[in-house]
């Protein structure tokens, strides 16, 4: 990706400065204040308070709007976090706001209480790109924590501010952020007997929604390429279900493989080479991969029960997968080759959907028991199970490309008459924080993107 | 190969069944309800013929073929019972559902329809075993009527999983209703 270059520019004076400041941090400041710094993997973070000024556009209309714009968007990220809480920019102390080219008064931020500033600036470039830079400050420590700038077309400025949301978010966390990222899923409509399918994709905020079906083919399950570039989702199309794989930019799609029955619940390697799928035939349904540049397939199963969604190890070398094979339903890890199965989950109920985190140490599933749903994770060796959202029916999680944030949908009970509410929700991993995700209608089957690359 | 020629019989069968007796489809249908022999009566029973088949040229040389007559075939599969149902998680075809398999076998032994198999979950799955579960489903009704004596190359299967409900509610009663298998007919053989 060469949309945006990236530059660090820290001048020299201030380098010296946040030395100096560390150097007074460590010396003087209490143990609170001396690091700046959300530990995410506790069960209960008081959100973090974080001012955040629009940013400079300076008398163009245009660029000050579009300041404006972007902090609101990187507020937005941050709070949906629940980790930042972003203070109301009518309260913001320092009048004229700070300047790129001086340090902020911290006093003014200290009478807030707010620990975190950021601010930034546009400028419109005599090429036609804009030139976005921000500074984020430690208020107590009076330190920079990042100052970086991005150069990239005028229309870019949402994905900018959500770069610039997931450089606090590491800053701060010490976790990669997950803002820039977008997600599939498949929005819904119409009576609950002929449901309307439509494969749609939009920012993880919800923004730059866009369908990519008209709705006339019933279409499930969609699933990024870790390249962004394409789709793979199972498409009614034909008469028989089939797993195709779409192209993002040219809408262009082709059913995968030449398999004699129904194939299903697709997903790609990590490495973006093969996809793993089930194919169903005389009753029976089996795993396999299929080769996407020899179109090569390959039988990783073989068992009389259903063995299906299959999901990879980040490092590619497991699959984890769901089978009855033990008479209900559970998760299974077996060798990428097929080979050395064995079951990981040994709790009470029924297990489905396993999906291998991105940082490879969890396994998020859909579980029913007793009649309810609910998503969890358990490690890769079936320990430390947890719950981390429970419904009437709570299915189909999905990872944050940092795997510390999982989203899924949630489905209401039908009243018999109307369709159930279906919506997506995210959860961060200790269970905390659950946020419905904006969609235009009733929506399922989220895929989260990777980050962009 | 085989197929041809038994593609032929059958058109053989039906211009005799159009000559002699174009008026007994309903009864063999109704015949059908019987139970018990059906299966051979069923071999004998007359096809229907379509309306659009023609009928002026019977006896004049040229050959004519039956086209199965979807609509009349679906009908009598409706008459019959054109749905089975499972037991949560199951693909079990109980006695209820044998014996409404019975009766489509007598139906589709006696026409030239291609079916489809529906299969059908509720919602008290996931998405993706449910799509499996559907086709277990299907497969397990294709199988029977296969067993009976209906050429596997006209019965197709497909899963809907639990996308395309019949009675709408997130209760036991509507849920009952959604585990099903439904067949479907497609279009005649002959001619096409």
């Amino acid at each position: 990706m060469t949309a945006f270059s990236l530059a660090i520019p820290v001048p020299r004076r201030l380098f010296g400065r946040i030395l100096a400041g560390l150097l007074l941090v460590l010396a003087a400041l209490p143990p609170a204040a001396a690091e700046l710094r959300i530990d995410i993997t506790r069960g209960v973070v008081e959100p973090l308070p974080i001012a955040i000024v629009p940013f400079d556009g300076g008398n163009n209309a245009q660029t000050a709007r579009t300041g404006e714009d972007m902090a609101a968007v990187i507020s937005a990220d941050l709070e949906r976090s629940g980790l930042f809480r972003p203070l109301d920019p009518r309260s913001f102390a320092q009048q004229p706001p700070p300047s790129m080219d001086a340090l902020p008064r911290f006093s003014d931020w200290r009478t807030l209480n707010v620990p975190a500033l950021v601010y930034g600036r546009i400028i419109a470039g005599d090429d036609g790109r804009l030139k976005v830079e921000f500074r984020l400050w430690d208020v107590f420590a009076e330190q920079q924590l990042a100052g970086l700038a991005y150069f990239t077309a005028p229309a870019n400025w949402r994905r900018i501010a959500h770069i610039i949301a997931d450089a606090i978010y590491k800053r701060i966390t010490g976790e990669d952020g997950y803002f820039d990222t977008r997600v599939v899923y498949v929005a819904e409509s119409g009576p609950p007997s002929k449901r309307i399918k439509r494969l749609a994709i939009m920012d993880q905020d919800g923004a730059n929604h866009r369908f990519l079906t008209d709705g006339g083919t019933l279409v499930l399950t969609p699933r990024f390429a870790p390249s962004l570039q394409e789709i793979t989702y199972l498409s009614f199309g034909g008469g028989m279900p089939r797993v195709f794989i779409r192209d993002l930019d040219t809408n262009r799609q082709e059913a995968v493989g030449d398999f004699p029955g129904m194939t299903f619940s697709p997903r790609f390697s990590p490495d973006g080479e093969r996809l793993v799928l089930s194919l169903a035939m005389d009753g029976n349904t089996e795993i396999y991969t299929v080769d996407l540049r020899t179109r090569a397939t390959r039988r990783l199963t073989n068992n009389a029960a259903i063995d299906t969604s299959p999901s990879y190890a980040p490092d590619g070398r497991q699959i984890v997968f769901n089978s009855d094979r033990g008479g209900s339903q559970q998760l299974y890890v077996m060798d990428a080759d097929g080979s050395n199965v064995r079951r990981i989950s040994h709790g009470q109920g029924r297990y489905f959907t396993p999906v291998w985190s991105p940082r490879g140490d969890q396994i998020a599933f859909t579980k029913i028991l007793g009649g309810k749903f609910s998503v969890g994770v358990m490690t890769p060796e079936g320990d430390g199970e947890r719950i981390l959202a429970e419904g009437f029916h709570v299915e189909g999680p999905t990872w944050a490309p940092n795997g510390r944030v999982l989203m899924y949908f949630k489905k209401d009970p039908s009243d018999g008459v109307n369709p159930s509410r279906s919506r997506l929700y995210t959860i961060d991993l200790v269970g905390r924080n659950e946020r419905e995700v904006p969609t235009p209608q009733d929506a399922s089957d989220p895929a989260w993107s990777p980050l962009h690359p | 190969m085989l197929r041809k020629c038994a593609m032929l019989a059958a058109v053989v069968l039906a211009v005799a069944a159009c000559e002699t007796a174009p008026d007994e489809t309903s009864a063999a249908g109704a015949g059908g309800l019987g139970g018990g022999g059906v299966g051979g009566s069923g071999m004998s029973a007359m096809p229907p013929v379509g309306s659009g088949a023609g009928s002026s040229y019977g006896s004049t040389g040229v050959q004519r073929a039956p086209l199965g007559n979807p609509a009349e075939a679906q009908r009598e599969l409706a008459g019959v019972g054109d749905v089975v149902f499972f037991a949560f998680d199951s693909f079990a075809l109980d006695g209820l559902a044998q014996s409404t398999l019975d009766r489509q076998a007598a139906v589709l032994l006696k026409s030239s329809v291609n079916v489809i198999i529906e299969g059908h979950t509720d919602e008290r799955g996931t998405r993706e075993y449910n799509l499996a579960l559907g086709d277990r489903r299907a497969t397990a009704v294709k199988d029977y009527l296969v067993a009976y004596g209906v050429s596997a190359s006209r019965i197709r299967t497909i899963s809907y999983g639990e996308e395309r409900p019949a009675a709408i509610g997130s209760n036991e009663t509507a849920w009952a209703k959604n585990r099903r298998a439904v067949t479907v007919v497609v279009g005649g053989t002959a001619g096409s």
